[in-house]
């Protein structure tokens, strides 16, 4: 068997498969990947051109839907997406007409699946993103999702925050997106000392937030599994009307 | 200063949290002057839950408690002993503002109680919506409340500035109102519905041939009414809901179970149990309704007066109604799989997208997301019928019953999983 390494990229993996598709073979990522004595190991170089054209090639054949499915689906970061994608993708070029909604096809079902995980945790980005102000006027939030979706929630925040400075830091990745009131840049910073940096009135709004938070619970009501079904907690670290 | 703001919130979160609507979709209020926020259509966002599993998704505050009304149902009546506060104009909309820049809020949602009278209370209202929109360019979600009573020129001018108004009927029946709040009238309740209801169709009508026709109400009208607190039925409940969502065009029906807050000997005592699984049913009954063409005859009618709390609306009506399956997902019409009990509607789309490509088997419906123990007993599909025998609705309820009581069991007795 040869095995294809590529750096972890969108376009990496793109340019993998442009390499594998005729001659086969199977996609890993070159820093989780676990050597394989009986198998051939091949580097694959990033090249935007060769990506370009599975890309384009896969534009032809998905709707606008569809690349965004197949693009989130590669953002999950599963074990085994490349090799899903990778039979998702020859199914797709197998087939005359558009197969992205032959659900009862394993392939087909399995990314509409993890499109799905990804966007629903995108939204929950979305929801959870706390932003606090520092001394330099940005507004400055923590996360770690289970999935990369930074790169799916920066039109989502820049829309709705277009008159402020933001940056949303990933740490579990150890990037982050920040917002300078033009455009959206990826960042990478050190992350050590937090104290003295925020903004003076910055507790005062996270104390009221949680005096709002406690008000709106009805306590006839209690329902901790519902509470937790929608807000895990793993989430909670980064909640300050939960600390 | 800061405590007082403190005080303040706490008092009237507290008074606030029984309206439920949480609504933050369905507007169209795009971010265009690089101001803040954007109510943009697409999925609502709930930011938080509180720990009886409600969500947070907008700053719902009663700009007062003072309240000249006395009705029985309702923490705020006049006849409580308890601490009133008022909000300025400016405190809400700091505090709106600035939880909304730290993403804690989708945006505002404005009740009060009535001091004075309903037009110097609707007035002070749109005089925050308004301010949030012009001086701060804010395009996040504003819900106001509309005061039942006040000038249709203010409800013109709230329309102007909110996302969505709701005027809440507050009981299902005329009668309950006329026990429980007996200086509230339904007709000062239905007047302003009426009103949002004809200038929303005449401007839209107006929006078919002018170019430039402002914004009014994108989100829609709603309304609430409180459950377990009157004598009234089910099927009274659900055929006003009906009757409200064809006449007045209305979004959404809330419905609030009872949360006992005295011992007034009209209402359910303190202590008494919120009556959270009716109100499951009749969610799930308005999801009926709305979305799985369901009519509400066909839910509740006279032989039938209550929502069963043991098995799900659906699933109750297949039961009644044995003479209509079992329907072959292969084939059958996609609102005929909208109503087999197991099949919720994303299940249906991808049925009827994946069918058109191949006969459908058991592994797939199962891989889509059906609930195959419950839909077992009313589909067949390209292996035939999965269950052989004719068992009786009695029999099927039963069988599903029981297989429902086993995972409760589990989840509830740390004795059995011992074993």
């Amino acid at each position: 068997m040869d095995i294809y390494l590529y750096d972890g990229s969108f376009e990496g993996y793109l340019s993998a498969v442009f390499e594998v598709y005729k001659k086969g073979g199977v996609i890993r990522k070159e820093n989780t990947f676990i050597p394989d004595m009986f198998a051939r190991t091949f580097g694959v170089q990033t090249d935007l051109e060769k990506a370009d054209r599975v890309w384009s090639g896969l534009s032809k054949k998905l709707s606008a839907d569809g690349l965004h499915q197949y693009f989130s689906a590669f953002l999950s970061e599963l074990d085994n997406i490349e090799d899903q994608l990778l039979n998702y993708t020859r199914h797709i070029f197998e087939n005359q007409a558009s197969v992205e909604r032959d659900f009862g096809n394993a392939f087909v079902l399995f990314v509409a699946q993890t499109a799905r995980k990804v966007h629903r945790e995108k939204h929950r980005m979305e929801a959870f993103v706390r932003f606090q102000l520092t001394k330099d006027d940005i507004y400055f939030s923590l996360v770690s999702p289970d999935y990369n979706v930074l790169p799916l929630i920066i039109r989502h925040f820049k829309d709705r925050y277009a008159d402020q400075r933001w940056m949303i830091y990933d740490r579990a990745r150890n990037y982050g997106i920040y917002y300078d009131l033009e455009k959206v840049d990826t960042v990478w910073m050190e992350m050590d000392k937090q104290e003295g940096i925020w903004d003076e009135k910055e507790l005062d709004y996270q104390a009221l937030w949680q005096t709002y938070y406690k008000g709106a619970n009805i306590a006839g009501r209690v329902n901790r599994k519902l509470q937790l079904q929608h807000m895990p907690k793993r989430y909670w670290k980064y909640l300050p009307e939960l600390r | 200063m800061q405590e007082r703001v403190h005080e303040k919130l706490s008092i009237l979160a507290d008074a606030a949290k029984y309206d439920v609507s949480c609504a933050s979709s369905g507007s169209d209020r795009k971010n265009t002057n690089k101001g803040l926020g954007n109510a943009h259509p697409g999925m609502g966002i709930c930011h938080s839950y509180t720990p009886d599993g409600r969500c947070v998704s907008l700053l719902k505050i009663l700009l007062t408690n003072h309240c000249i009304y006395d009705c029985a149902y309702c923490v705020s009546r006049k006849s409580n002993d308890i601490k009133r506060a008022a909000f300025t104009v400016q405190e809400v909309v700091d505090l709106t503002i600035n939880f909304y820049r730290r993403n804690y809020i989708e945006g505002l949602f404005l009740s009060s109680g009535i001091f004075k009278d309903p037009d110097f209370t609707m007035e002070r209202m749109v005089r925050i919506a308004k301010d949030l929109r012009t001086i701060h360019r804010f395009n996040g979600y504003i819900h106001l409340k509309a005061i039942p009573g006040a000038s249709d020129e203010l409800m013109r001018e709230a329309g102007m500035y909110a996302d969505r108004l709701s005027v809440n009927l507050e009981l299902p029946t005329e009668e309950g109102l006329k026990l429980l709040a007996p200086e509230k009238k339904r007709a000062d309740m239905i007047q302003p519905m009426n009103y949002l209801k004809n200038e929303i169709i005449r401007l839209e009508d107006e929006r078919k041939v002018l170019k430039k026709v402002p914004i009014f109400v994108p989100a829609g009208q709603s309304t609430q009414v409180i459950v377990g607190a009157g004598r009234e039925t089910d099927k009274d409940i659900v055929h006003m809901a009906s009757r409200f969502y064809q006449q007045f065009r209305l979004k959404r029906v809330y419905y609030s179970g009872y949360v006992p807050i005295s011992n007034d000997a009209r209402l359910p005592g303190l202590g008494q149990q919120v009556p959270m699984m009716r109100e499951n049913r009749l969610y799930q009954a308005d999801w009926l309704m709305r979305f799985y063409g369901f009519n509400a005859q066909e839910l509740l009618d006279d032989a039938n007066p209550h929502l069963d709390t043991e098995i799900d609306p659906k699933l109750s009506w297949a039961l009644r109604n044995l003479h209509f399956f079992p329907i072959d997902i292969n084939t059958a019409d996609k609102m005929l799989i909208a109503r087999i009990p197991g099949i919720g509607m994303n299940s249906v789309n991808k049925i009827i997208a994946a069918r058109s490509f191949s006969a459908l088997g058991w592994d797939q419906l199962q891989q889509m997301g059906v609930q195959l123990n419950r839909a077992k007993y009313f589909i067949t599909c390209k292996k035939g019928a999965m269950v052989k025998k004719d068992y009786t609705s009695e029999q099927i309820r039963r069988q599903i019953l029981n297989q429902s009581h086993s995972k409760y069991l589990k989840l509830h007795s740390p004795q059995l999983s011992l074993f």
